[in-house]
């Protein structure tokens, strides 16, 4: 299947960034025939090509250098000493046994730290008073020769607190809830046309609570980091030099972050980050432990100081997805269209540093309707920060909008199906702009048909296999496709190979692989002459990988920078030969709402005996723009999809309700996805060129395949039993009795 | 972690010598040296007992099996002398932990292992299993894990073996040797409950070494089964769980073995409802008769209630399962 973009409101005028190969030759009519394709295309490797992980052979082999494994000399290991009360103050904090250990260095506390010059982050401002702003924060750090001696004195350090309480159990009624007046993705608040009336016409009205759970990333590598501070020449604080090897989204956040923190001009400070080991958000900013190996490696200079999170600090001060309690409204007429839609959603925040999980943002782009009300709200708590984490917003929000679609199609005796095409508007329902490209309606057909959807007969309880109950369920998917920083990227001609540079990251998403194809191709040469160079300060600056706006931003300036090239040095450059361009949005892009959409489809069995769900079966079908590498493509969307499918079965962090610690905090406690979890498990895509996001034609997947998962099978769910779970996970304690 | 010597013991013999003065045995080291990296227990001295031998599965005259207790649980799960007499055992070996796990855990270190309470495993907080006297975090805490039956307020936790709920089903007998001599202890005497003081989990003396579990014959015909719930498929500890052994002979129970998982102190063996079958028809009334006059007996708080409904299911299934495969044979 092909689809094309439509054409501009008005057409523009091709500004000097416009997309230089990519867009249609005229606005295409509807139907009209595929966009023409970037010249080298297939065959060298290009955009398109099924190309292999480069990295792959030195990660399977462990000569992958992480953070962890960077070879510096004469190296010491910090521990953390964390605090055990939520709120208060430290009385005395003894570190005289710890001071006895072996081979101890150092140890740390609020007394010895270095000052921070601003609190820019609040979660970065550690060891700066006696203050204990929530459980498990740091307060102190012992360095030792090695990891075991630092461990074991880490656990030595006394500490008196005057222990105040704090309030640390989330609940939707809690009297704090406020909006927030920052830090929400998008507006906390919007109305539009009469809800009220919109209610009380109406022939179905779904009014119910959904609840999701405070989840983890738990990626593999555990926020490693390694500082150095440069023994100082001389007394010039300007020739002050840090050196750090983290596991980091994009070294541009941390540096920009640190550096006045630390008074420290950015270029003071240089990061690496070649590889990463699983981020989803988590290490998209940097967070306390951060400041806290910096601060400790400034008072051992010239001594590498590393740090390696164990499991269970992977619960305390990395960030989380916080939990949402959310009411949706779904008011309809007899035929199943919208009338009014409210939702209301509201979750906790760390008073220490506001993060929104804005779960509302979804409702105002997936479906028409004439008045709509959302509002999301925050209780802000004496917890640890939460943080972005896959789909931050949408993986909620889709939770509670696809499930109430799903009762509102029972509502009405609507395949849930036909209920979204009958809802599907033409223009964004938020801001009033024509779609870039929207496909949803085309990855709900194809998907029902490559699914076998038709096996559903909707009524619960009809299908089985001995004493499981089988069930279908569907629900849609959108993520934005936004732009947040216009990127930088440099290529250079050297010993007859091409290398593009730029501070792109990769998280085992694959950006080594593909960067060289959308290069290869706007250079018009095979991909086994390009190289990457990405993952550093100091080279050219680009968008962090966040917000699954890495590929397409990145693609952008690669392109743009592969013109400035060519323009500048022909298609034979001489040895040396350098070109840098900055890639901007496309012309004309602001006056379309651009977002990635998609499908995903559920089969599960429930047991009728004992409540356990398993997904035998589910298919995503995603419009994402032009797909850069189908390979890496396909393992973000499965990923994705086994993300949703672990957060539906499985994932729930539990609090204490005195201390508000995670008590779960292992993965023996918290539970992901299993291998015999997964079962089969697909993606698919329908052909689609966007050029208003970027003239790769691409648009984000790393986010889109999360989302909707949890809905999707919980409408299974319900297809089988009749059941209606509306908080996550669906374990088998809701299911029985 | 402090600092620790190791040390490897040759034979039974050489370990019992070494046992005493802060020394630890160290089997498969699975629970062991999680809970030395934690600073849930220290030891001074571990004493690796795997090159002792007691590693081989012996079948007794009349049809029982006597267990090393340094055997291997994928060994003894393989075990064609098991597979065939006592299903029930295996079926439970292989719904443990993961693969690789089995691979390391022993039988010995099986039977010992210590509760998954969140509280037990994490030394900021008040436990009195760990630190004697400190009182239990989990009643007003995290509770969904509790026990609903022999509960304490002195503790909460559960035993999470699932080795162990098949063994106390089937009478298994633990065979020691240490400072008290040789002993044969029954697997239902070896556990405390949390009433009778949840310091220690069992009725062993420090350094007493387990050398044998002795699993009695079963009668002939006897059916036998193990079934495990739990939200993921597979890596997890038993929300509950059943054992049962059923021995039906002209649609009458002539023997029921009932042992439950996931809800008590100790393995948990279901004696009001083996009573309340044996002599009684096999049907599926007398059945939820039988699991009712033991669940009258749970004790459920406020986050675990659903284990109540769902054991009760999960008896009923596994029972009628076993009760059906005798009649169709
Ligand atoms: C992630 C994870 C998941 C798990 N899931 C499950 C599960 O689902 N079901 C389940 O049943 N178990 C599960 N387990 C527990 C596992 O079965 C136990 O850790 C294992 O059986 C312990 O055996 P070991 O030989 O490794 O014991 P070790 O760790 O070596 O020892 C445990 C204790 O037993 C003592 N000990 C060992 N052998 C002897 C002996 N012969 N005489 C006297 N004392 C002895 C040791 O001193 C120590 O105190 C899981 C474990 C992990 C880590």
């Amino acid at each position: 299947m092909t689809i094309s973009p439509p054409a501009p409101p008005s057409t523009p005028t091709p500004g000097p960034d416009a997309p230089p190969v990519a867009v249609p030759d005229a606005p295409p009519a509807t139907g009209a025939p595929a966009p023409r394709r970037t010249v080298a295309g297939r065959g060298f490797g290009g955009i398109g090509s099924d190309r292999a992980r480069v990295d792959g052979p030195a990660k399977v082999t462990g000569t992958a250098p992480y953070a962890y494994e960077q070879e510096v000399e004469n190296p010491a290991y910090l521990f953390g000493v964390t605090s055990a009360i939520a709120v208060g103050r430290i009385v005395d904090i003894d570190t005289t046994q710890a001071e006895r250990v072996p081979g101890v260095l150092l140890v740390l506390t609020h007394r010895n730290a270095p000052r921070l010059r601003t609190k820019l982050m609040g979660e970065l401002v550690v060891l700066q008073s006696d203050r204990v702003r929530h459980r498990g924060e740091y307060i102190g750090a012992v360095v030792a020769q090695t990891p075991e001696a630092a461990r074991e004195a880490a656990a030595l350090v006394r500490v008196r607190y005057d222990d105040e309480g704090g309030d640390v159990d989330f609940h939707a009624d809690h009297p704090a809830a406020t909006v927030p007046k920052r830090g929400a993705a998008g507006n906390p608040r919007e109305e539009k046309g009469d809800v009220e009336a919109g209610l009380a016409g109406a022939a179905h009205l779904v009014d119910a609570t959904y609840t999701t759970a405070t989840e983890f990333h738990s990626p593999m590598e555990p926020h490693p980091i390694t500082a150095l501070w440069h023994p100082r020449p001389g007394l010039d604080p300007r020739a002050r030099r840090l050196t750090i090897y983290e596991a980091d989204q994009g070294p541009i956040a941390t540096q920009l972050i640190l550096a006045p923190m630390l008074g420290l001009l950015p270029n003071q400070i240089k990061i690496h980050s070649p590889f990463v080991g699983g981020a989803f958000g988590g290490k998209g900013m940097p967070h306390a432990h951060v400041m806290l190996v910096v601060l400790a490696a400034k008072l051992l200079a010239g001594r590498p100081v590393k740090f390696a999170l164990t499991r269970q600090q992977m619960f305390a001060t990395v960030g989380y997805r916080p939990p949402t309690a959310q009411r949706l409204r779904l008011a309809a007429d007899a035929d199943g269209r919208l009338t009014a839609v409210v939702h209301e959603s509201v979750s906790p925040t760390a008073k220490l540093a506001t993060f929104v999980e804005q779960a509302v943002g979804i409702t105002r782009v997936m479906y028409a309707t004439p008045n709509r009300r959302t509002e999301q709200r925050v209780v802000p708590l004496d917890i640890a920060p939460g943080t972005f984490m896959r789909a931050p917003g949408e993986f909620s929000g889709a939770f509670a909008l696809e499930t109430a679609m799903d009762e509102l199609a029972v509502a009405t005796g609507l395949d849930p199906i036909e209920l979204r095409r009958r809802n599907e508007p033409d223009v964004d329902p938020d801001t009033g702009k024509p779609w870039s490209t929207r496909n949803l309606l085309a990855c709900l057909d194809t998907g029902a048909d490559r699914f076998g959807w038709e096996v559903r007969t909707g009524r619960p309880g009809e299908r089985r296999d001995g004493e499981w109950l089988l069930g279908m369920g569907v629900a849609a998917a959108s993520f934005p496709a936004s732009h947040a920083l216009s990127t930088w990227a440099r290529i250079t001609f050297a010993g007859g190979r091409y290398v593009v540079e730029l501070q792109a990251s990769d998280l085992g998403t694959g950006a080594w692989t593909i960067l060289p194809q959308i290069a290869a191709d706007a250079l018009e040469v095979p991909v086994d002459l390009v190289d990457a160079r990405i993952g550093s300060t100091g080279l050219p600056v680009a968008m962090i990988a966040g917000g699954s706006m890495g590929t397409y931003t990145w693609g952008n300036s690669i392109i743009a920078a592969a013109r400035a090239f060519r323009r500048k040095h022909g298609p034979l450059p001489a040895d040396g030969a350098t070109a840098r361009a900055q890639g901007r949005l496309p012309s004309g892009a602001r006056q379309f709402a651009r977002h990635s959409f998609g499908a995903h489809f559920a089969e599960v069995a429930v047991s009728e005996v004992t409540g356990e769900v398993r997904v035998r079966r589910m298919l995503g079908v995603f419009a994402c723009g032009r797909i850069v590498n189908p390979r890496t493509a396909r393992s973000q969307f499965v990923g994705g999809m086994t993300m949703g499918l672990s957060a539906a079965l499985h994932e729930a962090g539990h609090r204490d309700p005195r201390t508000g610690h995670v008590v779960n905090h292992d993965l023996a406690g918290y539970h992901i996805a299993a291998h015999a979890d997964v079962l089969d498990l697909d993606a698919d895509w329908v052909e689609e060129f966007d050029p208003y996001v970027s003239p790769t034609g691409a648009k984000g997947i790393g986010e889109v395949g999360i989302v909707g998962v949890p809905a999707a099978i919980g409408n299974a769910i319900y297809d089988a039993t009749g059941r209606r779970v509306r908080d996550l996970p669906f374990t088998p304690d809701k299911l029985v009795g | 972690m402090r600092p620790f010597v190791y040390e490897r013991a040759t034979d039974v013999a050489d370990a019992l010598d070494r046992a005493g003065d802060g020394a630890v045995f160290l089997a498969g080291g699975t629970n062991l040296v999680d809970h030395l990296r934690l600073g849930v227990r220290s030891a001074e001295r571990l004493v690796d007992i795997t090159r002792i031998g007691l590693d081989e599965v012996e079948e007794l005259p009349g049809g029982g099996l006597r267990v090393g207790a340094l055997v291997r649980n994928s060994d003894l799960a393989a075990h064609p002398a098991l597979r065939r007499g006592f299903p029930v055992v295996a079926q439970a070996l292989l719904a443990g932990a993961s693969g690789q796990l089995r691979n390391m855990a022993t039988t010995g270190g099986n039977l010992l292992q210590r509760t998954r309470c969140v509280y037990f495993q994490d030394v900021t907080m008040p436990c009195t299993k760990r630190d004697p006297g400190s009182g239990c975090s989990a009643l007003e805490g995290y509770a969904a894990g509790n026990a609903i039956f022999e509960t304490s307020p002195r503790c909460m936790a559960v035993h999470p073996s699932d080795l162990c709920v098949a063994l106390v089903a089937l009478d298994a007998v633990v065979r020691t040797t240490g400072p008290a001599g040789d002993r044969e202890i029954p697997m239902t005497e070896l556990y405390r409950r949390a009433e009778d003081g949840p310091e220690t989990d069992t009725h062993l003396v420090p350094g007493e070494l387990i050398t044998h579990v002795d699993l009695p014959p079963l009668a002939p015909g006897t059916r036998s089964a193990y079934r495990k719930v739990r939200e993921r498929a597979s890596y997890a500890f038993a929300l509950v769980s059943v054992a049962a052994a059923l021995d039906v002979v002209d649609g009458r129970v002539r023997d029921a073995r009932l042992g439950f998982g996931g809800v008590c102190h100790r393995p948990f063996r279901a004696r009001r409802a083996e009573e309340a079958l044996v002599g009684g028809p096999a049907d599926a009334a007398a059945f939820a008769a039988a699991i009712d006059a033991e669940l009258a007996h749970a004790r459920p708080g406020r986050d675990n209630a659903a284990k109540v409904p769902i054991l009760r299911n999960t008896a009923l299934a596994v029972l009628a399962g076993l009760a059906d495969e005798g009649a169709r044979s």
